[in-house]
């Protein structure tokens, strides 16, 4: 194999894993705060990618923007409806339910996921069917022998490295970051500090359900298509991706999110007739990984939490 | 108050024409198809067509029924298509149905419909096994196989110059088949698959396996699956920069192929058993009623089809009357049937003889081969 196909396959690699890594961090916030799994959050992803795709569009129908302001407005609604999306699922089902067992609000968010995915299916125009998504990013693309990306790809990796790192600072270096680490610590404790518990899930749950949205929204401009149920296997490769890595580290998730679409990747570069099945070997690998490390590749123990 | 006024304003309206109404038994006809899901653009064409035939003949004076036209959503998934099979072939009041587009659920209900013994005529399902794997007479199919589509696939893009090929097939039975019968009747003609990639029908990244078709540098990929396949296979080959033909049989010439892939869709060929609507005798009369009909989405490439299988079984009834059983004798037996889609002839496995034909998209429709400017040679063919 020459060393442009094998950069072109690192490069798809890497896509899909900054994608997966975007949706696996809000596993892993949401763990980190409240102990709970929030299974709509796969949805609010196919959330994020219809919301800017309706702001996009109807700006653009509005008046002609230049695809400059309509990506602004799609990213915008994106991530504002997502974390709306977020502080509602946390706000009414999530926070009463803090005390019940870890199952009731599994359960909860499960089918908050599924009435999100009917909404669009019901609620969209023609929303059983795929839905062209506008190329809002500049085309070209970057050629060097055989490997070939475009420009919008090198913008979607950059802005997905980028924004995850962003949380990773936000988490470490604000003050808000602090908050959110003590209340990961302990609850009871962090408010006897005088710090707000509910504000503070609660922006947690913003921060991770805008972090999906506008992955949906990337994923929207990557692939030029969005459909209805694009959220839920995206949701379990999120979820999987975070409990390898360890739920409730901040970088745990992320190599998760790298490792799913490495395996996923090298099972069609190296097993094409395969094909078919990388999604079952990945998942097959990530049970051969959690029973190796039962807290994940990074151990809760051995880092801090959130 | 308001409701009781209501009431008799529409006795007022009904009472001048009683006998009108309640002069005919009404019959009704089953219609299965993917209304929702991915491949709801042909699902919702062929039950518009089915509409149709039915309207037309509700206008007909000389028709002894009147007939409804009871639809199902089988959302191209062969489990919801079983539910709904069920549901059709236990209601006695239902004579016949016109059933399925997706040859994956085409095949999981035959089983269904022979078993209560609902005569159907499916319209849109290729796969040779739905009226070839069983001896049931109780299937009946208007439309060609993929045997016909991948015969002429081969031969055609062979004689076209391509030689290395690529098959990227979904693995349901509809996309295996078509990697099955493609492959088998490119060997003759001295092509050769460099490789085959087995896909899911709802997988959504396709770039690692383009990245390994870059390396191969195929003359042509061809897609054994249905529109979505087809239009994120379409948009991610650019993203990759593979530089290929692309071809499929009839599972993507569809409407919502070309508004997916968009421009980059030019040029991709398609195989279809049916001749463009405009080749058929009856074609612009159809056309005409479709639009004057007033609905809101295109008859798509299967669309003739179904109006063809609702006017069979229409015309089966009519002779024989409301029966289940009797009618299915009939239709058994169909021979020199004048149809919109050409003469019906039903072989020993009641499927109909068609020979495929040639498209390609051109300037965002789908272009009978003879009649493109590929053809004529003003535009070019991908080369590798």
């Amino acid at each position: 194999m020459d060393v442009g196909i094998l950069a072109q396959q690192l490069f798809n690699g890497l896509m899909l894993g900054v994608i997966y890594a975007m949706i696996a961090v809000g596993f892993s916030l949401f763990f980190g705060v409240l102990d709970v799994i929030k299974f709509s959050h796969g949805d609010v992803v196919t959330v994020g990618a219809f919301s800017s795709l309706g702001a996009a569009g109807l700006a653009g129908g509005l008046v002609a923007l230049p695809p400059v302001l309509a990506l602004a407005s799609g990213i915008a609604a994106a991530v504002a409806i997502g974390a709306l999306a977020g502080v509602i699922i946390g706000r009414v089902l999530v926070l009463p339910l803090r005390h019940a067992p870890g199952v009731n609000v599994l359960l909860a968010t499960l089918m908050a996921g599924t009435v999100l995915r009917e909404a669009i299916r019901l609620g969209v125009p023609n929303g059983g069917n795929p839905k062209p998504f506008p190329a809002l990013l500049p085309g070209g693309s970057i050629k060097a022998g055989s490997f070939s990306a475009g420009i919008d790809s090198v913008m979607i990796l950059a802005a997905g490295l980028l924004l995850v790192l962003g949380t990773h600072l936000l988490i470490t270096r604000t003050r808000f970051g602090l908050a959110i680490r003590a209340v990961a610590q302990d609850g009871e404790v962090a408010r006897l500090s005088g710090i707000d518990f509910q504000t503070v899930v609660l922006g947690t749950f913003a921060l991770g359900s805008a972090l999906a949205a506008f992955a949906g929204c990337m994923l929207g401009l990557y692939y030029r298509e969005i459909n209805f149920n694009m959220g839920v296997l995206l949701g379990i490769i999120g979820f999987a991706s975070a409990v390898v890595g360890g739920l409730g580290s901040m970088l745990g998730p992320i190599i998760g999110g790298f490792l799913f679409a490495g395996v996923q990747t090298l099972v069609v570069v190296a097993l094409p007739v395969s094909s078919a099945y990388k999604d079952v070997i990945a998942f097959a690998a990530i049970i051969v990984l959690i029973a190796i490390f039962p807290t994940g590749l990074i151990a809760e123990r051995r880092s801090e939490r959130v | 108050m308001k409701f009781k006024s209501g009431l008799l304003l529409l006795l007022a309206l009904a009472a001048p024409f009683p006998s009108a109404v309640l002069a005919k038994d009404t019959v009704k006809l089953a219609f299965i198809g993917p209304l929702s899901g991915g491949n709801s653009a042909p699902g919702l064409g062929g039950r518009n067509s089915a509409q149709l035939a039915v309207q037309l003949r509700n206008a007909d004076p000389a028709a002894k029924y009147t007939y409804e036209l009871i639809t199902f959503d089988d959302e191209c998934k062969p489990n919801v298509g079983i539910q709904v099979a069920t549901k059709a072939a236990s209601d006695n009041s239902i004579i016949a149905g016109i059933t399925h587009y997706c040859s994956a659920v085409g095949i999981a209900t035959v089983d269904t419909y022979s078993r209560f013994g609902l005569p159907v005529v499916v319209w849109g399902a290729i796969l040779p096994e739905i009226t070839y794997g069983n001896d049931y007479r109780e299937i009946h199919r208007v439309n060609g196989t993929m045997i016909n589509e991948g015969r002429l696939a081969a031969d055609f893009l062979t004689k076209q110059g391509y030689k290395k090929f690529v098959v990227v097939h979904d693995t349901t039975d509809y996309g295996k088949g078509q990697n099955k019968y493609f492959t088998e009747y490119l060997k003759p003609t001295g092509g050769e698959i460099v490789a085959t990639f087995p896909v899911s029908p709802d997988q959504q990244d396709f770039t690692a396996e383009l990245t390994r078709i870059k390396e191969l540098k195929p003359d042509l990929i061809l897609i054994g699956g249905l529109t979505p396949l087809g239009v994120r296979l379409r948009a991610q080959m650019d993203r990759v920069g593979v530089v290929a033909q692309l071809a499929g049989v009839s599972g993507i010439m569809t409407a919502g192929f070309l508004e997916g892939a968009g421009a980059a869709g030019e040029g991709t060929i398609s195989f279809h058993n049916g001749a463009p609507i405009s080749k058929y005798p009856q074609g612009q009369a159809f056309l005409e009623a479709y639009t004057k009909a007033g609905f809101r989405e295109d008859p798509d490439a299967y669309g003739p089809f179904a109006y063809s299988a609702t006017n069979l079984v229409m015309d089966a009834i009519e002779k024989t009357g409301p029966d289940r059983k009797k009618m299915k004798e009939v239709l058994n037996g169909t021979k020199g049937y004048k149809a919109l889609v050409g003469e019906i002839n039903f072989d020993d496995h009641r499927q109909n003889i068609v020979s495929a034909n040639v498209y390609v998209a051109q300037d965002g429709k789908w272009v009978y081969w003879p009649d493109s400017e590929y053809a004529a040679g003003k535009k070019k063919l991908a080369k590798n």
